[in-house]
């Protein structure tokens, strides 16, 4: 009778375990599923011409110069933009409100604003730029781009602020030094390398973003540098050719797909190491 | 050369300017959030002016005759949502138990960056690969077998009837389960961690197996971190634009089989808002826009109320 049940909670435990053992295997697989698609289907779209050339009407040959150009354009003036603002304001949450009631309000909706939808900040950019303006712009787009960059940055930014022990606030203190002066030259310089890690992972983050580009920054098939009027960006390419019923261009959205994917995927591995040799040190 | 107390002046004046730009920023994130409702409601306010609260019930979509409705947008967002949070809750923490109790300590940092690498991978990513790799493999060997097994069975055979299309309901829900996944392990990883070890110890010492540790301890102790990591994935699958764009099919009808094609609202909008001609349609579009963030908001202030409150706990 003991045995008995022992042998069935034994047996319970050893069907769950494999089932937690076979869950991991299932996400792993995915992954490599992912990946393997990618480069097996990326790879030997690569060449020199997808670097150099303009993305080509149907039937024609041609590269992805002028999305990967636009992706790059927005991209840095979307961190441009976004950068100060989450600094000043995760600045503001750790330093001078850290038990403020302001402070936990903030870092409420700021981690709700973290994962809205990015779709919805396409469509308060169009609101907001787009229809007054009267058309779209790559200005536009770099705009959404940065309202998703915003919220990242400021929660590493806190977090990091957090972490800078206050016997160094309090040392520079002693020495006479206004709190201006001991959060930009002791605690900005403590927390380089987190703050750091923010921003890689908000350009990781945006650099695959699509939904908000759609209709903000649109699309372009030609060259174009001018902010004020409609660019090419790498995902909003992809998402129109892999739709379209040519496997020229399809295979170009593959390769496209790939560039994005080891982007992003370098990017978040810098970040990681960025924080770990801090840690270490 | 300026005297000492005029440095002293001009010192405590830029310590005060700083300070004000950084709390305008921080107040700015208040007010970004506020501007993003008010936008939205403004305009959405032309189609919420002409179809009023009908404009939730109806299914009908029609630039033609500008008759527009949410019904079936919100419906294959929720049909999406629970079919990815169906698959994705289990296996996800199945894969946060292995993580915490089953994985050798050398293996687990590995794991954990390989299944966060699954986060951090753009949805267009997922669209492509939805499209390209795992619709055409539904269509030809999963679909069919579920039309054969479940087409005699009475409730079930509606649920799986008609045409093994590849696209569709199911292929989305099942792209935004391999997309939530990561989010719901990280975040039960770190509360399962969280357990003191002398609870876990106790139980152990009990002669309870590692699964009755869990299923008795862990879990009872780190509820509400769990169902927040849930509902946080939850917002993340109900907001999700692009994965689902590509391989829902983007019909705009309410069909009773998880295997035909439908849409969302994210979709919707996606698909349609460069093209909608006409201020009504265009306000429609941003109506559903307003229905989404409203659901996001709600399901997400909750995940982080929830996760808010294991952290005071844990913290004091």
């Amino acid at each position: 009778m003991r045995s008995a049940l022992y042998a069935r909670r034994r047996r319970r435990n050893a069907v769950a375990m494999t089932l937690s053992l076979g869950a991991t295997l299932i996400g792993l697989g995915w992954l490599v599923l992912i990946l393997g698609a990618l480069l097996w289907q990326g790879v030997n779209g690569l060449s020199l011409k997808v670097f150099t050339e303009m993305t080509p009407p149907p039937g024609a040959g041609g590269g992805l110069l002028n999305p990967i150009f636009g992706s790059l354009i927005m991209t840095t003036l979307a961190v441009l933009i976004g950068t100060p603002v989450g600094i000043l304001a995760g600045t503001y949450m750790a330093e001078y409100g850290r038990y403020a009631r302001t402070t936990s309000v903030v870092r409420f909706i700021n981690d709700i604003l973290l994962s809205a939808p990015s779709i919805i900040v396409g469509l308060f950019i169009y609101e907001v730029v787009v229809a007054q303006m009267g058309h779209f712009s790559a200005f536009a787009g770099a705009l959404a781009l940065a309202v998703i960059v915003i919220p990242v940055v400021i929660r590493t930014t806190e977090d990091m602020l957090l972490l800078v022990p206050n016997a160094l606030r309090e040392a520079a203190a002693a020495l006479g030094m206004p709190r201006a002066y001991i959060i930009r030259h002791v605690a900005y310089r403590a927390a380089k390398a987190g703050i750091v890690t923010g921003v890689l992972l908000a350009i990781a983050r945006i650099s695959g973003e699509t939904a908000p580009l759609l209709f903000t920054a649109l699309n372009n098939q030609f060259w174009s540098s001018n902010l004020n009027a409609p660019m090419a960006s790498l995902p909003a390419v992809i998402f129109q050719f892999a739709l379209s019923p040519y496997a020229d261009w399809q295979k170009l959205a593959w390769t496209g797909a790939l560039i994005i994917t080891l982007a992003v995927l370098t990017l978040s591995i810098a970040a990681r190491v960025v924080t770990r040799t801090r840690r270490q040190s | 050369m300026p005297s000492r107390a005029q440095v002293l002046v001009r010192m405590r004046l830029a310590d005060k300017a700083f300070q004000y730009l950084t709390q305008a920023t921080a107040l700015g994130v208040l007010a970004l959030l506020g501007c993003i409702i008010l936008a939205l409601i403004i305009g959405a306010l032309p189609a919420l002016r002409t179809f009023g609260f009908d404009f939730l019930l109806t299914q009908s979509w029609n630039p033609v005759t500008e008759r527009f409705g949410a019904l079936a947008p919100v419906y294959g967002t929720i049909v999406t949502s629970v079919i990815a949070m169906a698959i994705a809750v289990p296996i996800g923490l199945l894969v946060a138990v292995f993580l915490t109790e089953l994985c050798p300590l050398w293996l687990r940092r590995p794991v954990g960056i390989a299944i966060e690498l699954l986060a951090g991978i753009p949805s267009i990513i997922y669209g492509i690969w939805g499209l390209f790799v795992l619709a055409p493999f539904l269509q030809v060997h999963v679909q069919p077998l579920l039309i054969d097994v479940f087409g005699e069975v009475p409730i079930l055979s509606s649920l799986f009837a008609g045409p093994p299309y590849g696209i569709g309901t199911l292929t989305a829900g099942l792209i935004l389960a391999v997309m939530v996944l990561p989010f719901i392990t990280s975040i039960s990883r770190d509360v399962f961690e969280a357990v003191p070890t002398v609870l876990k110890e106790s139980a152990y010492g009990l002669g309870c197996t590692t699964w009755e540790v869990f299923r008795n301890v862990v879990l009872p102790y780190t509820r509400a971190g769990v169902i927040g990591g849930v509902m946080l994935g939850l917002g993340r699958a109900l907001g999700e634009t692009m994965a689902v764009t590509f391989v829902i099919g983007n019909a705009h009808k309410i069909s009773p089989s998880i295997l035909a094609p439908g849409t969302t609202i994210s979709a919707t909008i996606a698909n349609e808002f460069t093209e909608a001609v006409g201020d009504l349609y265009t306000s429609s579009l941003i109506a559903l826009g307003l229905i989404l963030f409203a659901i996001t908001l709600v399901v997400l202030a909750l995940a982080r109320y929830l996760l808010l409150r294991v952290e005071r706990r844990l913290g004091g």
